[in-house]
């Protein structure tokens, strides 16, 4: 292959050539496209949350604007149920959970998350009239494959479920994503998280969930496993280890 | 010289076929292709690379030390793959979501590494360039022939246009859901081998 005579000095001299060639390639690159990737990743984030609140549509184009037009982000502390103060653009729920000054590890793990955050955001959606009339819960839990990771949307009465919109899984496409079917997520709209004695009641129905059951969705066909992680997620972050104190709280007196 | 190039260019789009006849880069055929968008992403960033791993290779191949030439082939590769995949969260966010770790995965893509240790590590670099096209497009080609049975069948749709209505959203067609998993690809791409070797009989090995 090569013409000349190999020396050791000259092949390390020409690795270390190639690898401060690629180097600043790639470095180059990353550097460069970190805004707009960011960027991406914002607008994806807002899209969603936008969908949550059933303001996507009006939104059309303008996302960014609509976004920061009707929705405030606030930081929850999930303990005590109350509002606190905190970076709210860079709050990471996942890289809190690794972190063990900033979670704990729940008592009923039903989402198979292991470690929670302490805090957790909540996005407050007003409506033209500048009063909040949608509130914004992040969820994440254990699908079959993966975590899977979403919102759920739900009206001032802090019970009756706006949407259950997910944003990032890796389930089997065709049965667990399925998720994302317009459809099913039609079903959610109505429905209420708790019963009178505000248990989590909030469920997906194997087989079918009965015409008068305010509670119930259908399963998922074809994926149990998917449609058990999506009821066990609602459990967990609507529960007590959830948002459910938060709730409790704000529920008498509606958010402001 | 111009029709050498045509050749190096359409050659390995059906007589020298990397999936078809070479049997490589099987491994991604089988979990990108489940759509044809994603395919299409995919070939696109197969051929970039493939062209421009044989392109800075063939550049530099009368200089790279023979007992390090695999690993700087793979440096050469990684990084354009990284480059690949930083471009493509920043441009097309959506499809870098779902493709996330098969980008990454052209790394180990053996038709990258196959044309630079085959081809770009003798040649000029120009061809070694329209090599690497050829070599993208052929996986492409085979890519994209497969997502179109697999979309159409498994989900109903084509580049997420609705052919066939499915019976979930109130239509006729009961999906194939056999066809939305990987391993369906190994029976797409058996049929594609066996219709090519019917159609070009050289091709068959002897026994």
């Amino acid at each position: 292959m090569s013409s000349k005579k190999e020396t050791f000095g000259g092949t390390v001299g020409f690795v270390l050539a190639v690898c401060v060639v690629c180097a600043l390639l790639v470095s180059f690159s990353a550097v460069q496209l970190k805004p707009l990737q960011q960027a991406n990743k914002l607008l994806d984030q807002q899209t969603k949350i936008l969908e949550a609140s059933g303001l996507l549509e009006k939104a059309g184009k303008d996302i960014v604007k609509t976004y920061n037009e009707f929705v405030v982000a606030r930081l929850v502390d999930l303990d005590s149920g109350e509002f606190v103060e905190g970076d709210v653009i860079n709050f990471d729920e996942r890289r809190n959970a690794r972190d063990k000054a900033l979670s704990i590890k729940p008592e009923n793990d039903l989402a198979g998350i292991n470690r929670r955050s302490n805090t957790s955001v909540v996005y407050l959606v007003k409506n033209e009239a500048g009063s909040i009339d949608t509130v914004v819960f992040p969820i994440v839990g254990s699908g079959l494959w993966d975590l899977m990771y979403g919102y759920v949307g739900l009206e001032a009465d802090l019970n009756t479920v706006k949407s259950v919109i997910y944003s990032d899984h890796k389930e089997t496409p065709g049965l667990g994503a399925e998720v994302l079917n317009p459809r099913w997520k039609a079903l959610w709209p109505g429905k209420k998280i708790y019963n009178d004695a505000g248990e989590v009641k909030a469920r997906l129905v194997k087989g079918g969930a009965k015409a008068n059951d305010i509670h119930g969705v259908d399963a998922l066909s074809g994926a149990t496993l998917t449609s058990n992680g999506v009821t066990h997620t609602l459990q967990f972050w609507f529960g007590k280890e959830g948002f459910k104190t938060f709730i409790a709280n704000y529920r008498a007196e509606g958010v402001k | 010289m111009s029709s050498d190039a045509k050749k190096v260019l359409t050659g390995p789009i059906v007589d020298n076929n990397p999936i078809a006849l070479q049997v490589l880069g099987i491994c991604s055929a089988l979990a990108v292709t489940s759509s044809m968008a994603n395919a299409l992403v995919m070939t696109l960033a197969v051929v970039f690379v493939t062209a421009f791993s044989n392109l800075f290779i063939s550049i530099i191949r009368n200089h790279i030390p023979s007992s390090v030439r695999i690993i700087v082939q793979m440096a050469i590769i990684a990084s354009l793959v990284i480059v690949v995949d930083q471009v493509l969260k920043a441009f097309s966010y959506q499809l870098s979501k779902e493709l996330a770790v098969f980008v990454g995965l052209i790394i180990t893509n053996c038709i990258v590494m196959g044309r630079a240790e085959a081809f770009a590590m003798k040649e000029k670099p120009v061809v070694s360039f329209l090599d690497g096209i050829g070599n993208g497009l052929g996986y492409g080609a085979i890519l994209m022939t497969v997502a179109f049975f697999r979309e159409l069948f498994g989900f109903g749709t084509l580049f997420n246009i609705e052919i066939l209505p499915l019976v979930q959203n109130g239509g006729w067609y009961q999906a194939n859901g056999l066809l939305v998993l990987p391993f369906s690809s190994f029976f797409v791409i058996g049929l594609i081998i066996w219709a090519i070797r019917q159609w070009k009989p050289e091709q068959v090995e002897k026994d």
